[in-house]
């Protein structure tokens, strides 16, 4: 864990970039199931081809810091999140010692691209006895830790964002509207869906689509919250109660190899939330072309000034799941062309900006 | 689950007698006095402690809501989820709780609430018929702009030209003809041409078809051998060919025989047509009767088409190696020399002509009388004789002919004529 802060913190990259230009980033996703936790950071690959880029700090504007604090792993697998706090000080500490410019304005020229659950709200450890009763006797010690990742969230949340980076730009995956964890002046990008493999798994696109609904994903996290209620407010178990016998809808579990030839052969693909409210589906629905339905209230969509969310996308309210058939059935076929269509155009128009992160259709 | 109703209302009896001294929620767990309120609140900790290890959940926030939903106001943030409840009949949880953990971040003004949600089930959670019906017609409306996206850009009407009599086997054939043009996903005009005047029986095949047609009636009888029909067919073909010209319709002729058989990627191929087209015609040749030649000939049926397989001929387009069109295949009689069918009833084999009309297409314009961009090596319609062997003798210079179906190494339709002895009847009905 050490050697990561090392190795990204040598790695600084002092940048001037222009504001709106930082808004077309992307940047990793970090997850369990995305199996890419490690990945190369593409913000930084980005910003080190951009011409926008200089390595002389002292014509620079803005300084980009690439810091990964959930790079250390459970024993499971899954990123470890509580030593995120630790880290980003000693990181902070470190640039600061090091070079002038954090203690110069007090790191508000400075951006971090923070795509964790919820944004810079860091998990923390939590050591006093009270939460440790807490725990159910059905669930073993092996789960013990990630019991505890459910309520820390909340517990996160209510200590909301690191103060250290209070006055930074933070770039983050998660956008909920009047959220502790979505500082003003914070930028939402979209989350990081693979180019390669995206590309490698596409269809010939006259192939009809003849899939109305289509989902692959969790209903009910069974480690953490399995009577439901907890997960994804219970949207996603909702969606499953009520569809699980509908034919018009194909939803599951499942991890099917070919995830991404079935959301180009479906009109219309859930993307609700989950523990966060922002998923990769949003951004894997708009490659390919299936209209997303967002089941998220209260969400900030990245790039809303450039992508017309409310024109491609469908938005259903969380108490209107039980109701979703009917709302999807009574759109007219008319308004799902038209968001078709400018579904293929929006593609293209945020792709342009990042050609090198990008999937080329 | 009666016992934790038993204790949640013990609790509140028990807490409410506490309201008055509560203290602030996050100052409880902290205290270390000994005082009789602090005993008390370790011993009513103790108790959450083990309700909740044994009920799986946090039973002692329940509580404190409880606690704090009387005399706390500023910090009560609710999603409604009660009256959409109080509507559903099942719950995935039988647990009595489904109350919502009030949001404690006083700063944020959140319509979002961080903590237990019910799950909304609506009381007949199966698919509606009419709904799944527009559904259909969703997915039906997504597929049609689909093809017009990836297909053809500006589809021609595809007008069909079909010489037949009333004979056996004429339902059969017509029909198979009018099930392929009905799935065509473009506009067709047919044009069938009968020989031995307009009949009803044949106009009431037609009409159920659902596409236009326009039945044209011809005045000379069928006759009775394969050479006199060939004819007669040519001359109907030609008067189909006169309407085109005098109605002046636009889109693309093509020659469906009524005993053919015709696939879908045809209809999508002759849209490529310029002026004049020629697809490949797989060849089924066959005797009517039993015997070592039929078993022979149904094995050829069964063989891909293949041009370079003899097993199933096909007459088209021959194209050298840079796909430009050097000359065509024919059918070869030659073995059938003598054994072929004179007369339609025969059992002999069948053989077609050298090109048939089916493996040729034209646009409608070319047999205009005036045409804007018509090419100069057509021949004027009104100059044709009426004995052409093929619609080749239309042109001036048939090299202008467009190879079709990648220059004619698709098989797009198949010949074949099969007809009942003369004395024989069509089932009734």
């Amino acid at each position: 864990m050490r050697a990561c802060l090392w190795v990204f913190a040598v790695v600084l990259v002092f940048g001037f970039v222009d504001g709106k230009r930082v808004e077309r980033l992307r940047t990793e996703r970090i997850s369990g199931s995305a199996g890419d936790v490690l990945d190369d950071d593409p913000v930084g690959r980005f910003l080190l081809s951009s011409p926008v880029r200089t390595l002389n700090p002292d014509e620079a504007d803005w300084f980009y810091t690439p810091i990964y604090p959930t790079c250390d792993l459970t024993p499971m697998g899954l990123p470890l999140p509580f030593k995120s706090p630790r880290m980003m000080r000693s990181a902070i500490q470190l640039i600061s010692s090091n070079w002038p410019y954090w203690n110069r304005t007090e790191g508000s020229d400075h951006f971090f691209v923070v795509p964790h659950d919820f944004g810079a709200c860091f998990h923390y450890q939590v050591d006093d006895q009270s939460t440790q009763c807490y725990q159910s006797p059905q669930r073993g010690i092996g789960n013990s830790k990630t019991f505890e990742i459910q309520y820390n969230e909340e517990k996160a949340v209510e200590r909301g964002i690191l103060p250290l980076l209070q006055r930074s730009t933070l770039v983050q995956t998660f956008g909920q509207r009047n959220h502790v964890c979505l500082n003003e002046g914070s930028i939402t990008i979209p989350p990081f869906a693979p180019p390669q493999k995206m590309q490698a798994h596409q269809i010939p696109p006259d192939t009809p689509r003849s899939i109305f609904v289509y989902f692959r994903g969790l209903f009910y996290d069974v480690n953490n919250d399995p009577e439901g209620g907890y997960y994804a407010r219970g949207a996603r178990a909702a969606v499953w109660e009520n569809f699980k016998n509908n034919p018009l809808f194909d939803i599951s579990t499942d991890h099917p190899t070919t995830y991404y030839e079935d959301m180009q052969r479906a009109i219309f693909c859930l993307c609700p939330l989950g523990w966060a409210p922002w998923s990769p589906r949003l951004v894997e629905a708009v490659v390919f072309g299936c209209i997303p339905v967002i089941i998220a209230d209260d969400i900030v969509l990245p790039f809303a000034d450039a992508i017309p969310w409310e024109e491609i996308g469908v938005f259903v309210a969380e108490e209107d799941v039980p109701n979703l058939d009917t709302i999807l059935t009574t759109i007219p076929p008319e308004v799902i062309l038209r968001k078709q269509r400018l579904l293929a155009k929006s593609f293209y128009e945020t792709c342009n900006v990042i050609p090198t992160t990008c999937a080329t259709r | 689950m009666k016992l934790s109703m038993l204790q949640q209302s013990y609790m509140n009896r028990r807490s409410a007698s506490f309201r008055a001294s509560s203290a602030p929620l996050d100052s409880s767990t902290d205290s270390t006095i000994k005082s009789p309120a602090a005993i008390f609140w370790v011993l009513l900790h103790g108790l959450c402690c083990l309700i909740s290890l044994v009920l799986g959940f946090r039973f002692s926030r329940l509580v404190f809501f409880f606690i704090f939903s009387t005399s706390t106001t500023t910090t009560l943030y609710m999603t409604t989820p009660f009256p959409p409840l109080a509507k559903t009949s099942t719950n995935i949880n039988d647990l009595p709780l489904e109350i919502p953990v009030i949001n404690r971040t006083l700063s944020s003004s959140s319509r979002v609430v961080v903590g237990r949600h019910g799950i909304r089930i609506r009381p007949w959670p199966h698919p509606r018929p009419s709904e799944v019906m527009k559904a259909h017609q969703i997915i039906e409306s997504v597929q049609r702009e689909q093809r017009i996206q990836s297909g053809v850009k500006s589809p021609m009407t595809v007008i069909v030209v079909t010489p037949t009599y009333v004979r056996t086997f004429q339902t059969l054939h017509l029909t198979g003809v009018m099930h392929s043009l009905m799935l065509v996903p473009y506009q067709v005009v047919w044009i069938v041409v009968e020989a031995g005047g307009a009949t009803n029986e044949t106009a009431s095949i037609i009409s159920k078809s659902g596409i236009k047609t326009l039945h044209i009636g011809f005045a000379q009888k069928m006759p009775n051998s394969w050479e006199g029909r060939h004819r007669l067919e040519t001359k109907m073909r030609l008067r189909a060919l006169r309407a085109v010209r005098e109605k002046m319709m636009d889109g693309i002729v093509m020659f469906a025989d009524d005993s053919n058989m015709h696939s879908m990627e045809l209809f999508d191929e002759i849209q490529n047509v310029k002026w004049f087209g020629a697809v490949s015609v797989g060849i089924l040749a066959h005797s009517g009767g039993g015997g070592g030649e039929s078993s022979s000939a149904v094995a050829e049926k069964d063989v891909e088409p293949n041009l370079s397989n003899p097993a199933m001929p096909v007459q088209g387009p021959a194209c050298n190696a840079s796909n430009k069109l050097v000359g065509w295949h024919t059918f070869n009689s030659l073995p059938y020399e003598g054994k072929s069918a004179v007369y339609i009833d025969d059992r002999a084999t069948v053989l077609p002509r050298n090109l048939e009309w089916a493996g040729f297409v034209l646009n409608s314009r070319l047999v205009w009388k005036e045409a804007r961009d018509k090419p100069e090596w057509v021949k004027d319609f009104d100059l044709v004789a009426e004995n052409i062997e093929s619609p080749l003798a239309l042109l001036k210079d048939p090299s202008m002919v467009e190879p079709l179906g990648s220059c004619g190494r698709q098989v797009l339709l198949w010949w074949l004529r099969v007809e009942a002895r003369a004395d024989s009847k069509f089932p009734p009905g």
